[in-house]
This record gives C-alpha cells, structure tokens and sequence, in this order.
C-alpha cells in the first residue's frame, strides 16, 4: 500500500484484515513490546489517518472467507461481498500447534499477533518457571525477553543445537553460552511427548521423550509456522507448502498476486523456488507486487535479509547459508568488538551471519547480492577492512 | 509540533508536521514519502533509511552511534552529514529541520 500511494495508483484500493488492529510490525512482538518497553500503537506501520488521506480503505476485523474466481468477488465473514479488478492475497503464516497429550492446558501460549503477546506478557512474572518448546528466532527472544523480567527459563530443543534450521554451529554455539551465562536452562536433543495437569486444568510440566518431566508454570510452544494458504488452496489456485508465484508475485489466475510468508515463491536471486519467513521478503514482494499492478514489471531479485536481538547481541543476517561448503569465521566470538560467520559455495559469498559487527552485514548486503568470489583468507583477517572488499581492488567475479 | 523538509533526489521537496518525540523514519513513513524504506521497523538493523541533514542542523540532529556508523560507512551516498533516519528522534528544536534523500537506500 505504501509503495501504491507513493506511485499514487489512481485506483481503489480496499485491505481486508482478520485481525482488529491495522496492519503492524511483528518483530517486536518477541522483543521489546513483550517486554513492555514499547506501546501497541508504535507497532503500527502508520496512523489510520495516512490510509484515509491515500483514499486506501480498511475493513479491519473482518475475515475473507472465500474467494470467487469468476465473478472476480471475495465473501468476507460479516456476510458481505467485494468485487475485485485485482486481489493481493497477504495472508502470512500461522503457527505450527503441538498436538500432544495435555496440549489444551490452560498456561500453554503460542505466539503470532499483539493478542497472544499481551497474553504471555501478563504471565511473565519474575519467579514464574516459564519452559520454551522450541529454540529458533521466537523461543530465544522470548527467553531473553523472558529472563530481563526475573522468569526462570528453560528451552526444549529436539534439534542438537539451537537455531539449526537457520544458522552455522559457531552462532549456535555463541546463542547457546549467550542464554547459558544469562541463565536460562538450555536443553538440546529434546523431545517433548506432552503436557502434565496441575490445578484447575493449568499446565504443571512438560513430558519429554526420556522419560523426564520439566515442571512449568507457564509453557511458550514455538516450533514455527505454516504458511496460510487455505483460501488460495479452496479457490483451486496451486499451491505447495506456500502459493506458488513468479517473480513478478502473480498466481496462475492472472487478477490474482500474492506476497510474503505465505508465499512459494521464484525470486531471481535463488534457482529454487523459496518460501521464506522473513519481514525483507514481505516487503521486497509487496514492492514488487505494486510495481506489477502499476504495469512495471520489476522482476524480484534481491538477498533476503534477518535480524534477532537478544539481551545486549544484535545478530543480522543476509543470503541463505544452508547449502554453503565452506564457513569462515572473522573475529572470536568471546571479545566485544563482535565477530561474523560467512558462508561460501564453490567460494561465492552467499551469506553472512553477523553478531554485533553490523559492517559485516552491511558489505554482506552489497557482495552476497553480487554472488561475489572472495578468497576466505581476506574474509579471516581482521587486517583487513571489509570495506576494501566492496571498494577496493582485490577481488573480482 | 513543528515541521520537517524532505528533499527527494529528484529535488522533489515535501513539508510535513511532527510531534517530537518521534523519528525522522517514521514521520516520512507517516506521509509515505519516497525514497526512505525503514524495512526494520527503526531497530538501526536494515540500513534502508538514509537521510542527508542539511549542514545547519546536523549539530542539532547528533552524531551518529557505532553501530549506526559501521553501517553508514558502507551507505553509498554518504556524505559527512549522513544519518539513519530512524535514529534521529525529533525534538521541538528540529522545527524547520531539512533532509535530503539519497538516490537508491541499500
């Protein structure tokens, strides 16, 4: 919409959201506005009157039900219809739910939007046993977040190591001593098999695989996200873990585009077909969805990019690393002027992890886009300006 | 409240009110002025809303912080009065305050 009205699309432009509040920044639902530091209404992506001033209307609280691909209409869930020329389908992820014994205990929180965080922060008193199920991204912010407020933590990872499906051994490692030293019980190689009842149908533990129960006050289940394609699916529009679209973020029905984590995407940058739970994505195809409803065709083409904080650490990310042969570590991650992981392939950049050393993410941004060569022994030495990869003369592609 | 002045590359110019307290990012988020993206949310961790503050008043707006620095040394554009939007949080004493806006943000 932002992209819209800044091309000031002279068209009507209507956002349908389920939820009540207009459209907001997610991150900090983990982060700070769990930890209580920031109000709802600083996660709005802007005031309602920006959207009223663009003519751009929004039917808030309202849930699209259906889609009519002949009659070009959607039925929304107050029994009303809209008629489309053309329909973005934004529909994001939800979470992926355990379905184990105990599973509808009282005290057991996911959490996705402002209602499930404002649920969990009531409950993160200091001196509660808070147990995470899940040590990616969501489950160690919150322990983070969780343990600045006196909460005892324990994180429950069936991985054998944290943030696997993400990240390198060395950041799994550095995230492992971070939460380690600030506390937070940290158990990998662990499966939960369900959930124990105390009083009142509360939850009063986890049960793990082993045999073993971790008592709880409060449980956090984050073990990821399903993309929400069900609309797309009941309209007969292909989809495979994501809706499938191209680079211009168009669905097989020509009227019809979709974007962000909901999404199986074709970006340029990557041979594969991606989907991908990242805010950059989200915003990079909504850039290029307007530019395809202006009649721009601006293909997608761009490195995706991550960021996490967790207590005094600023972990940012750019490129996918996970089908890299060769890491290259620059810095120690013990000392305080930060360090970066780089990830290579056939040595071609193609990502960078960088733990408080933001230079590192930001020459990442420029090399990892270009698929640049690099010798690894310039990305080691700490000699060496980063900078001078991206201005100066030693390398070339 | 008082105002602020976006200079687009393009010399496009946009006058728009703020409250202080607030970013720079997030009042031309506000008034959806081209040319500042602001992807992260104003968490310094994205690099994509780079201004240009006019000479007069970088004194005013403060020298940018480490991390913020590390980052604005790889901006294209950069110049000795640059600054990530999003870390300049307006005060009443920024009334009148101009920014220009770089060419392409990262």
């Amino acid at each position: 919409m932002t992209t819209l009205m800044q091309k000031n699309y002279q068209h009507e432009v209507i956002l349908v959201g389920e939820e009540p509040h207009p459209p907001y920044q997610r991150p900090p639902l983990s982060k700070n506005y769990l930890a209580g530091e920031i109000d709802q209404e600083s996660l709005y992506l802007k005031p309602l009157s920006v959207y009223e001033n663009a003519g751009h209307h929004l039917r808030l609280g309202v849930r699209a039900e259906q889609i009519d691909r002949d009659k070009k209409t959607i039925r929304l869930s107050d029994q009303s219809a809209l008629k489309y020329d053309r329909l973005v389908l934004a529909t994001g992820s939800h979470v992926r739910t355990l379905n184990a014994p105990g599973a509808d205990l009282k005290g057991i929180y996911y959490l996705h939007d402002i209602a499930d965080s404002d649920a969990l922060r009531e409950q993160l008193l200091a001196g509660k046993r808070l147990v995470i199920v899940g040590g990616g991204y969501i489950g160690l912010e919150v322990a983070a977040s969780a343990t600045k407020k006196g909460v005892n933590v324990t994180v429950l990872e069936a991985a054998g190591r944290l943030m696997q499906r993400v990240t390198g051994p060395e950041m799994s490692e550095f995230f492992y001593a971070k939460h380690s030293n600030a506390g937070v019980d940290l158990r990998l190689n662990t499966a939960v098999t369900g959930f124990e009842a105390g009083d009142q149908g509360r939850v009063a533990g986890v049960t793990l695989a082993d045999g073993g129960t971790v008592p709880a006050d409060i449980v956090l289940v984050s073990v990821g996200v399903v993309p929400e394609t069900s609309l797309a699916e009941a309209a007969g529009l292909p989809c495979d873990d994501g809706i499938i679209v191209d680079e211009f973020t168009r669905t097989e029905d020509p009227a019809i585009l979709a974007i962000g984590d909901c999404t199986r995407h074709r970006n340029l940058f990557f041979e594969k077909m991606q989907r991908l739970e990242s805010v950059s994505n989200a915003v990079d195809q909504a850039r290029t969805a307007a530019a395809t409803l202006m009649g721009e065709e601006k293909p997608y083409n761009s490195a995706p990019w991550f960021w996490s904080n967790q207590y005094d650490v600023r972990l940012q990310m750019v490129g996918l690393s996970q089908s890299h042969d060769q890491r290259v570590v620059r810095g120690s991650p013990g000392e305080d002027k930060g360090f970066a992981v780089f990830y290579l392939r056939e040595s071609h950049l193609i990502a960078v992890d960088a733990i408080n050393l933001p230079i590192a993410f930001m020459v990442g941004k420029t090399l990892v886009q270009q698929r640049r060569k690099i010798n690894p022994e310039i990305l080691r030495d700490p000699d060496i300006d980063l900078k001078s990869l991206v201005i100066g003369p030693q390398t070339s592609s | 409240m008082g105002t602020i002045t976006f200079i687009e590359h393009d010399q496009t110019e946009h006058v728009v009110k703020f409250k202080a307290g607030c970013s720079v990012m997030q009042i031309a988020v506000d008034n959806a002025i081209p040319g500042i993206d602001g992807d992260c949310g104003g968490e310094c961790a994205c690099g994509t809303c780079h201004v240009i503050v006019s000479d007069d008043w970088f004194r005013k707006t403060g020298t940018p912080g480490d991390d913020e620095e590390q980052m604005l040394s790889m901006t294209p554009e950069r110049t000795g009065t640059s600054r990530f939007s999003c870390q300049i949080v307006v005060t009443d004493e920024m009334d009148g305050m101009t920014v220009r806006l770089p060419e392409f943000q990262m």
